[in-house]
């Protein structure tokens, strides 16, 4: 702007023309309009792209009662029939395990950065280390806990290892939206809280966290969103089973992600195309709706600031 | 999202201790009731040790890969680094990262290129240039793309925009065949690097969205106001107080970004097409290859001797690594500078970038 100033002559007795912009800058202030609306639409259309196909392929399968509580036991890719029950329960119990793990270490973890750690070295260490988490891929994190579960304690491939190594990606999601949580909490409320001779304890767990609930939900929701979709980790530490299996513990469990795998080769088998992408969409459908209902919790239990 | 930065106000008690305290002074000794400690002490303990933990987690995962890569490593027939090949297991084990770590690399980066203007001008579009009702709608459209599970952008990757960017990679290769980056190999194949490339680019379109997003909506209005009453268009403001401001949020959210391209599995895993063990080698992006995610979970089956296993533990070990390095590098971006370059601000963004981040996992 210096420029413009500086190029600008005293007044020199003429009117000056201050109507308008010249044509050059209107013109790159038009292109830019377009070029950043261009974004968003280009930005838009594969999303409303894979929601289609994955619709428009996936959903007559869906209306079919045997979808929801039949298994593919015994089914081959040639033949018509039978549901994704045993992968959409592989992928619920898989995903519980994995929120009752990791839930409790993300929310005390954010306790600590929040009501205990904040500015010491070893709170910004923990900080550090989420945001390393945050990023590790989740082949490293199923790499890991083939490693500790499989390589070292000789333990099988179960359902139960890919919940510890889905541990690892749910954790940090859920630590930082509770710690951002925490943070909006006033200071009144606490002060208020320890005036009336409250333990700081009790403190976080009557006042803190109650008021913060509605956040920490919705964190745990992001996180279960994302560890459900996952498939890198059910590929290194379950086999897939089409059969029924309801234990963590001991043998291969069924799930979305590997279900569609499973078949994905078989495409030009029309009763194979059809079960992935209904069990495609059983998949985005369970994740979607994760989202927007963290999304809706979100909206209408924020903690009011002030 | 926004957040009170780290300081304190003034007034708040550190500790309940201190009330108790104050309490005691004030002459005639009061009386509280039982002054249980146990609880707090229990608390507290479980707070840092959940602190702990993550710190102890991150470290046991670079420690135990480390520990089952090393015997493997000291097997390795050939270099490590700079082999191209890949025969682990058998009497005489010769493997190498050179390829995966090209092809690995190549993609990210690519996918980068092609995210990040196209994220910036989302972000922008949201924050600046949407109708103020449609905004928030908008930005949980872009969000949405995150909550795909990457299986499917796999499928639809292969079998629906594969075929589409056919022309785009003739065109190209037209055009630009004359360097090998850009040399066609026959055949007809879609399931190339390139494919990958812009399949990654769509999926961290959120995540660098979402952080670029909060940094621009913090540019302060002093700056925004000041351009416009000096006559700027809306593009100059943009340019001139937006953008310098956001600079080096952008930077680390592209940074981010790559950190996840880097790291995708199953969607490489379905779109790449795995050359034959017999072909030379080929740098081009329209040729296929493997990634290190893409390798390893290809070859989950293969787990069955420590030596193999470990050959890939070995590959994880890298990918953990470079990832380590670059979502590091986007940190420190952060923190040094911050938006607009003030220090006072470095919590309250780095906090926030993450958070961001976070909630588009």
């Amino acid at each position: 702007m210096t420029t413009l100033a500086a190029n600008k002559p005293a007044y020199d007795g003429q009117a000056l023309d201050l109507t308008g912009k010249s044509g050059a800058r209107a013109f790159k202030n038009t292109l830019a309009t377009v070029l950043i609306t261009l974004a968003f639409v280009l930005a838009m259309i594969p999303l409303i792209w894979i929601l289609w196909t994955v619709v428009s392929k996936g959903y007559h399968l869906l209306f079919d009662a045997g979808w929801w509580s039949e298994s593919q036991r015994g089914i081959t890719v040639r033949r018509e029939g039978g549901g994704a029950y045993h992968a959409i329960m592989g992928t619920l119990i898989m995903g519980l395990i994995t929120a009752v793990i990791a839930v409790p270490i993300a929310i005390l973890g954010a306790i600590y950065l929040v009501e205990y750690g904040k500015g010491t070295r070893l709170a910004r260490a923990v900080s550090f280390m989420i945001d390393i988490l945050t990023g590790v891929p989740s082949i490293v994190a199923a790499l890991f806990i083939y490693a500790v579960w499989i390589t070292i304690f000789g333990f099988n491939r179960v359902g139960f290892a890919v919940s510890l190594s889905l541990v690892l990606l749910m954790l940090p999601v859920v630590l930082r939206s509770t710690e951002e949580m925490l943070k909006l909490v006033p200071d009144e409320l606490r002060e208020a809280s320890y005036a009336l001779g409250v333990p700081k304890w009790k403190t976080i767990l009557k006042v803190v966290v109650p008021t913060a609930f509605g956040g920490i939900i919705t964190g745990v929701m992001l996180g279960l969103a994302r560890v459900m979709g996952e498939t890198a980790p059910l590929l290194i530490l379950v086999g897939y089973s089409k059969n029924i299996n309801l234990n963590p513990f001991d043998g291969f469990m069924g799930a979305l992600p590997t279900m569609i795998n499973q078949d994905r080769t078989e495409l030009a088998l029309q009763p194979a195309a059809d079960r992935v992408w209904a069990a495609a969409l059983t998949l985005i459908l369970l994740v979607l709706a994760l989202n927007l209902l963290a999304r809706f919790v979100a909206r209408f239990s924020a903690v009011k600031s002030k | 999202m926004s957040s009170p930065d780290g300081t304190e106000p003034p007034g708040r008690p550190a500790e309940p201790a201190a009330v108790a305290a104050t309490g005691d002074q004030a002459g005639p000794k009061l009386d509280l009731g039982p002054v249980g400690h146990l609880g707090d002490r229990l608390f507290s303990s479980l707070a840092h040790g959940s602190g702990a933990l993550v710190i102890a987690i991150v470290s046991f995962v670079g420690i135990f890969l480390l520990a089952l890569a090393i015997p493997a490593l000291a097997d390795d027939q050939s270099s490590f680094l700079f082999s191209r090949i890949w025969e682990p297991g058998g009497d005489q084990p010769r493997f190498g990262i050179a390829a995966m770590f090209y092809t690995t690399v190549i993609s990210s980066i690519i996918a980068m290129i092609i995210a990040v203007p196209i994220a910036v001008g989302v972000a922008l579009f949201v924050t600046y240039y949407a109708p103020k009702r449609l905004a928030t709608p908008v930005a949980h459209a872009v969000d949405l793309l995150a909550a795909v599970p990457s299986i499917i952008y796999g499928l639809w990757g292969i079998l629906f925009f594969a075929p589409i960017l056919r022309p785009v990679i003739n065109g190209l290769a037209a055009a630009l065949g004359w360097l090998p980056l850009f040399e066609k190999p026959p055949g007809d194949n879609v399931g190339v690097v390139f494919t990958a490339s812009v399949v990654l680019a769509i999926m961290i379109l959120p995540v660098v969205t979402a952080i670029s997003r909060e940094i621009f909506t913090q540019t302060p209005v002093a700056h925004r106001e000041g351009a416009l009453a000096l006559g700027a268009t809306k593009w100059e403001m943009i340019r001139m107080a937006v953008l310098p401001y956001g600079r080096s949020g952008v930077v680390s959210a592209s940074m981010l970004g790559l950190g996840r391209a880097l790291g995708e599995t199953v969607a490489v895993l379905i779109i790449l097409s795995v050359p034959n063990a017999n072909d030379p080698w080929n740098s081009s992006i329209f040729a296929g290859g493997e990634t290190f995610a893409s390798k390893i979970a290809n070859n989950a089956a293969e787990f069955d001797s420590p030596e193999k296993t470990g050959a890939y533990i070995a590959a994880g070990l890298v990918l953990f690594v470079v990832t380590f390095l670059v979502n590091s590098a986007a940190r420190l971006i952060v923190a040094r500078s911050g938006p607009g370059g003030k220090r006072t601000r470095r919590n309250r963004s780095a906090g926030g970038a993450a958070a961001k981040e976070g909630a588009v996992a």
